[in-house]
């Protein structure tokens, strides 16, 4: 016991020097933590598939009763805002071309009359598919609208469709995003101190008067890891009270639970960091292969897009990124409410990578030579 | 003038020694890019194919069982039949399922009376899948309801509104298209925030500046020297990207050609000199890099349209965004990829481009003044 | 006479810099010089003198902050790049570019200055056989060794005749023989081109070569003349103290320059003492302090006048002397066993078949020019480096493999400043005691104890300490927990003459309390206070024994200094391997 308090003494001088060496320049304190804000913030308000503002353009060549009162329920959307009127088909080109609309809707000449017969009267919409995303989603509300307006004529669909979301019930897409964010945006910072902890030690020579010191490759790894995952942990905090207090998103499931899981996804992080420290002989390298990597691990990890969507050979590879099994994890404590028994998998492929990168960090630290 | 050029080309061939020499540069210069367009074509999709759905149907009856045909036949999902929703309920917790479709038992009886109702459960975390899956259980169930009103003729006709979509530029409305163009913003910034970042503030550091200063030299001839080799990396960069837009991803090229390498061309420009500029100001490698990470990546891959719409956005992001140069190129890239040659975008972005570039170019020479205090 | 106009005229200059603190403090305060065409012109001073600030500001690299600064006509703040076109000047840290080689570094600077065609073959041609570097033209510079690296920033900074070069410590870090050889080249040229320079030094050797000199301390000027002029001040002061045979000089050499009231500087030399008394204090009173040694007055040197200047001077102290250990009897047995050590890197053999002892207390010095091995042995010896082949035993274990337990009997001061600069005084010291193992009360003491030893201010940030302090704060750290062995790798490397005679006063101490002492140096005059040394060159082991004995092999008697002893012997084993390998 007496022996373990010992080395343990020993890895908290190590922390606290590398805690002091963090953030003692008032540069460093600020991109520690300044981003991490910004960017939340940032995201939170700029990183959102939901329509809000949809500039259109009309080119209304009916001009009847049923026609106008289309278009009033879809002005009175608030969503859809009318950017420009058209006079004749010649102009949708340019409306669209220029930017101005992202979409144009086009009522035929003969439409009330149609309606009138009792026929299927055409709304043709023509949308800009340099951003299909938005422009999707789009279309889906133009339906909803018609829809509900045919209802109120009287064609009634024999089943009505009772919708429910749940963990996110107006499926807006910044409760998608910004949990996910806890654990992406402090990946960068984690695995770049990380990275660099190791290999600026290397460049101003103090590494070498760290390895004369009683202290093993095991202490320093561990001495080092945890200034590291406590930087990312802090940065999670950060963005998680935005998200919180800011955003006002809900969160359904245990804080501890999610502290839980962010601990062991900076610590796979931090292990990569490590090993790219210990193997990159200066701090250029370190970041050059730390960059290398942050590409990738962000885009397979279902941040953006869903990982099962990607192609059997590259979902295989993600079980090598703890980003994957990190957004998943925060999402699905936050949203979902999501226990212990419910994320456990996610624990190991995080653990696993854990595993092999501190010890091969902490291998490197003697047996890298330059 | 001669000693400009002496004094240039000597230049020009230390930066380029350099950089050929450094193998961390070269793989982020040209193999992170091949990288980033093969995850980017194949890995990335906001597409949804066969997403699982669990069929909860308490109802017997065999209207009931017709009324979901119509999402078994939908290529886009893949029903899961259970038979309570307890069961359902845990499969959508596992994530097995997407979303939940549940048949009430009176659902015949009430079909009858023409007031059935069928309930859909969705998962929103992920929202953008959840919206889209949405639509399709939508249309799957509608579709269904139609055929049956057909069948039984329902009395007195009123006329329905039809939508007709057309997506213009992207009729197939495949994610790609959109996204391989917006790659080449991304690459082009990568290079400047990544590689040039790093080259002015590396000099500080390791004092060679000091003894460059006290030559001949003029702060232009260092600007232009180092950012002329990574103009060819970038150029090699561009070629990359638009043969595999063409040739693997085949998004089609409608606008000149000539134009989009022009375009990528000064975007580059930009790129390279704001890592210059961010290199000497900050004189700091760690610094310089961070910097350039947060300062032009980051909102270049998110704020500039790429992924999401701007349009969307509260004012204040939508004026940062339109602050990026990356923003501009964005939208002019797009359009000559898929929309084709509008003069009016290429020579407004042209021109804005153009501006960055002076503006960069004063600043990065302002911070070369050979001056050590 | 009808003098030329001088190269550089400097009326009044001042030049203001803040402190970490906030608080503005002059760096260059009110200095006035001239540089005359043609002529070596050299700036003298300590660390924090000014002299690099001075030498930036003439380059146009500084504002001036008052006062009036000419430089070939030209006024340097308003039209910079006028002088930058004509000078030619090699910083502290000359900027090589690692990744080109060295031909690839020496077209680059010809062309920056635009050298024709057919000039710069000839003058590369002469400069690369003037550095012996014909042979390495094609190797990257950042492979080359220090000494060399040095002699390609000078033969890069000289690709064309300038009208004013400008040297900021020239041979900083330089071993002797590269030393002399750089100097060698810089006459020449000074002598074929009628070249007008201007170079800082903290040698006094070199600055005897000088026909002008200037004394700076703390940004002003103390002294100016010819070294002639500067030599005269310390005439009739300077004596050499032979000590009674089995005595050490380093031992009489203690007491004297515990004596700071009546002696103002002592060094070993050659067996004996040389020291310099004080104006005011009488022969008889100096006599006194070690009235077994026989004193005889000696020609006064330019180092001499040097150290009368700064002892002159407020706060040029020496580290306070702690009270004298009893004297250790010495063990037979050796702490350290070294055999037929062998370390190779591909098919390059930086170390071979090295073998020597080390006893308890004694001072073991490792000495040898750039490049001979003496780093790669060191490394070896901490730990740090595996070998090839042999074996090796520090404290009976070879720490390469042994358990940390081992590693916590030795103390390590690494050849750089290799603490944390961001962080203070004591919280260095906080994480070395923490890593060595030291916690609570003992940990404390042993820190409170360090501090006092070495003079320390715990709450400075370590990082902009003075050189000499930052080397005492490393000190510090290595000896916390009291090591059975100090490892110092070229402690004394840049740090001025002052802060080196505190520096050995203090090893001095330690060895007689016990602690065994291996330590690599340049300086070598610093040899002599070893107890024994080994020259080394390429990769081999020349000469071993006490400095007395080295001196004999060298074939010289107890007069002969070190630097020539040391040079003989490296260039008779040079020119031995050439014949056999003709």
């Amino acid at each position: 016991m007496g022996a373990f308090i010992a080395l343990a003494a020993q890895v908290w001088s190590l922390c606290v020097k590398e805690l002091l060496a963090m953030v003692k320049d008032p540069a460093n304190r600020l991109i520690l933590f300044a981003p991490a804000l910004i960017q939340s913030l940032l995201f939170g308000y700029g990183a959102t598939f939901d329509l809000t503002h949809v500039p259109y353009a009309l080119l209304d060549q009916s001009g009847g009763k049923a026609a106008t009162e289309l278009v009033a329920r879809i002005d009175g959307t608030g969503v859809f805002r009318r950017a420009m009127t058209l006079r004749s088909s010649e102009q949708v080109a340019g409306a669209i071309d220029s930017n101005d609309a992202l979409l144009v809707i086009t009522i035929p000449s003969d439409f009330d009359s149609l309606l009138a017969r009792g026929e299927t009267a055409p709304v043709q919409v023509i949308l800009d598919g340099r951003n299909s995303s938005t422009a999707g989603t789009a279309l889906g509300q133009i339906s909803a609208i018609t829809a509900a307006y045919n209802l109120t004529q009287g064609a009634s669909a024999p089943v009505s469709i009772v919708r429910r979301a749940w963990h996110n019930p107006n499926l807006q897409s910044r409760w998608t995003l910004m949990p996910a964010l806890i654990a992406g945006l402090s990946l960068m910072q984690t695995l770049l101190v990380a990275a660099l902890s190791v290999a600026r030690e290397r460049e101003q020579g103090t590494f070498d008067q760290l390895l004369v010191t009683p202290l093993t490759p095991i202490q320093i790894m561990i001495g080092k890891s945890l200034p590291a995952m406590l930087i990312g942990i802090i940065q999670s905090t950060i963005i998680l009270a935005i998200i919180r207090l800011w955003f006002q998103i809900p969160m359904q499931g245990s804080i501890m639970l999610l502290y839980v899981g962010l601990v062991g996804f900076t610590a796979a992080a931090v292990g990569i960091g490590l090993s790219i420290s210990a193997f990159a002989l200066t701090m250029q390298q370190a970041m050059l292969y730390t960059f290398l990597l942050i590409m990738p691990m962000m885009l397979l990890s279902g941040l953006l897009t869903p990982v099962r969507n990607m192609p059997d050979w590259l979902q295989v590879i993600t079980y090598a990124n703890p980003l994957r099994f990190g957004v998943d994890m925060v999402r699905r404590i936050y949203l979902e409410g999501a226990g212990l028994s419910d994320i456990a998998f996610d624990f190991v492929p995080l653990g696993v990578v854990s595993m092999i990168t501190l010890p091969l960090a902490a291998w490197l630290f003697r047996n890298r030579l330059s | 003038m001669s000693g400009f050029f002496t004094r240039l080309r000597a230049l020009l061939r230390k930066e380029t020694r350099q950089m050929l020499r450094d193998r961390s540069t070269l793989l982020v210069g040209l193999m992170l890019p091949v990288v980033l367009i093969l995850l980017f074509g194949y890995g990335l999709s906001f597409d949804v194919r066969d997403a699982p759905v669990a069929v909860v149907i308490d109802d017997p009856a065999p209207v009931a069982r017709d009324a979901v045909a119509g999402i078994s036949g939908s290529p886009y999902l893949a029903p899961v039949f259970v038979a309570d929703m307890a069961d359902a309920i845990a499969l959508m917790r596992a994530h097995r399922v997407d979303a939940i479709v549940h048949l009430p038992s009176d659902f015949a009886r009430r079909r009858a009376m023409g007031d059935a109702q069928v309930q859909v459960i969705i998962n929103g975390t992920d929202t953008a899948s959840a919206v889209i899956i949405e639509g399709y259980l939508d249309s799957a169930i509608a579709e269904t309801s139609l055929h049956d009103s057909d069948r039984t003729g329902p009395g007195g006709s009123v006329g329905a509104v039809t939508v007709v979509p057309r997506m213009w530029f992207n009729d197939a409305n495949e994610s790609t298209w959109y996204l391989v163009p917006g790659l080449l913003v991304l690459i082009m910034t990568l290079i400047g925030a990544f590689l040039t970042s790093l080259l002015i503030a590396r000099e500080w550091e390791r004092g060679t500046l000091e003894a460059l200063f006290v030559t001949p030299v003029r702060p232009t001839e260092i600007i232009i020297a180092k950012i002329v080799p990574y103009l060819l990396i970038g150029a090699i960069d561009i070629a990359v990207c638009l043969l595999s837009a063409r040739f693997i991803f085949h998004v089609p090229i409608r606008g000149s050609l000539a134009l989009i390498v022009l375009t990528s061309l000064l975007y580059l420009a930009v790129s390279l000199l704001q890592g210059l500029w961010i290199s000497g100001v900050t004189r700091n490698q760690f610094a310089a890099s961070q910097v350039a990470l947060l300062a032009s990546f980051m909102p270049a891959t998110m704020l500039s349209g790429f992924i999401f719409d701007l349009r969307n956005a509260p004012l204040v992001v939508q004026v940062i965004s339109h602050l990026l140069p990356a923003t501009h190129f964005m939208a002019v890239i797009k359009t000559l990829f898929l929309a084709g040659t509008v003069w009016s975008a290429v020579v407004k972005a042209c021109a804005v481009l153009s501006l960055y570039i002076l503006v960069l170019g004063l600043l990065t020479h302002r911070t070369l003044r050979k001056r050590l205090d | 006479m009808n003098e030329a106009p001088p190269v550089v005229a400097i009326e009044g200059l001042r030049k203001v810099f803040a402190a970490p603190d906030g608080t503005p403090f002059a760096a260059i305060d009110d200095i006035s010089l001239t540089v005359r065409p043609g002529v070596l012109t050299a700036l003298v001073g300590p660390d924090g003198a000014g002299k690099t600030t001075l030498i930036r500001m003439i380059a146009g690299l500084l504002q001036p902050d008052g006062g009036s600064l000419r430089v070939l006509g030209h006024d340097v703040h308003r039209d910079p790049q006028a002088v930058q076109n004509r000078i030619s000047y090699m910083p502290q840290r000359f900027g090589l570019y690692d990744d080109l080689s060295v031909q690839e570094n020496l077209d680059l600077y010809a062309d920056l200055h635009g050298v024709p065609d057919d000039e710069r073959r000839e003058r590369i041609g002469r400069m690369l056989a003037m550095t012996d570097m014909a042979r390495f033209v094609a190797r990257p510079a950042g492979k080359l060794s220090g000494g060399m690296k040095q002699k390609l920033g000078l033969a890069c900074t000289l690709v064309r005749s300038p009208d004013l070069l400008l040297l900021d410590e020239p041979s900083v870090g330089v071993d002797p023989l590269s030393r002399r050889e750089l100097w060698a080249i810089l006459e020449q040229l000074i002598e074929r081109d009628r070249l007008s320079v201007l170079v800082s030094t903290a040698y006094m050797d070199e600055a005897a070569r000088c026909d002008a000199l200037y004394v700076l301390h703390h940004g002003r000027l103390l002294a100016q003349g010819t070294p002639d002029d500067l030599r005269a001040l310390a005439q009739g002061l300077t004596y050499e103290a032979t000590p009674p045979p089995g005595v050490p000089a380093r031992a009489v050499q203690a007491r004297l320059i515990d004596a700071p009231s009546r002696i103002v500087d002592a060094v070993p030399r050659g067996g004996s003492v040389s020291l310099i008394r004080r104006p005011e204090c009488s022969e008889a009173a100096m006599a006194a302090l070690v009235p077994d040694a026989a004193i005889t007055p000696r020609e006064a040197g330019l180092e001499d006048a040097f150290m009368l200047l700064l002892h002159a001077q407020p706060g040029a102290d020496v580290a306070p002397a702690a009270s004298p250990a009893p004297p250790l009897v010495r063990d037979a047995e050796p702490v350290i066993v070294v055999r037929d050590l062998v370390r190779r890197f591909g098919d390059f053999t930086a170390v071979a078949n090295t073998s020597f002892d080390v006893r308890r207390g004694e001072i073991f010095g490792l000495l040898g020019p750039n490049g001979a091995g003496k780093t790669t042995t060191f490394r070896m010896l901490c730990g740090l480096l595996p070998a090839t082949s042999g074996t090796l035993q520090v404290a009976g274990v070879n720490l390469r493999h042994a358990r940390s337990k081992a590693r916590a009997r030795i103390g390590y001061v690494a050849q750089k400043f290799a603490l944390y600069g961001n962080l203070t005084v004591r919280e260095n010291l906080r994480f070395f005691a923490g890593a060595y193992g030291l916690r609570g009360a003992a940990a404390d003491a042993r820190i409170a104890a360090v501090i006092k030893r070495f003079g320390l201010d715990p709450a400075m940030t370590s990082g902009i300490l003075p050189t000499g302090y930052k080397q005492r704060l490393a000190m510090a750290a290595g000896l916390l927990h009291q090591p059975d062995i100090l490892f110092l790798d070229e402690p004394t490397s840049g740090i001025d003459p002052l802060a080196r005679r505190a520096f050995w006063r203090t090893i001095t101490e330690l060895a007689a309390e016990g602690v065994t002492i291996i330590v690599t140096t340049h300086f070598m005059e610093e040899a002599e206070y070893c107890d024994r040394i080994a020259i080394q060159d390429a990769g081999r082991v020349l000469a071993l024994g006490t400095p007395q004995a080295v001196r004999e092999a060298a074939g010289g008697d107890h007069t002969m200094d070190m630097n020539r002893a040391f040079i003989a012997i490296v260039e008779q084993s040079r020119a031995n391997g050439e014949s056999a390998a003709a």
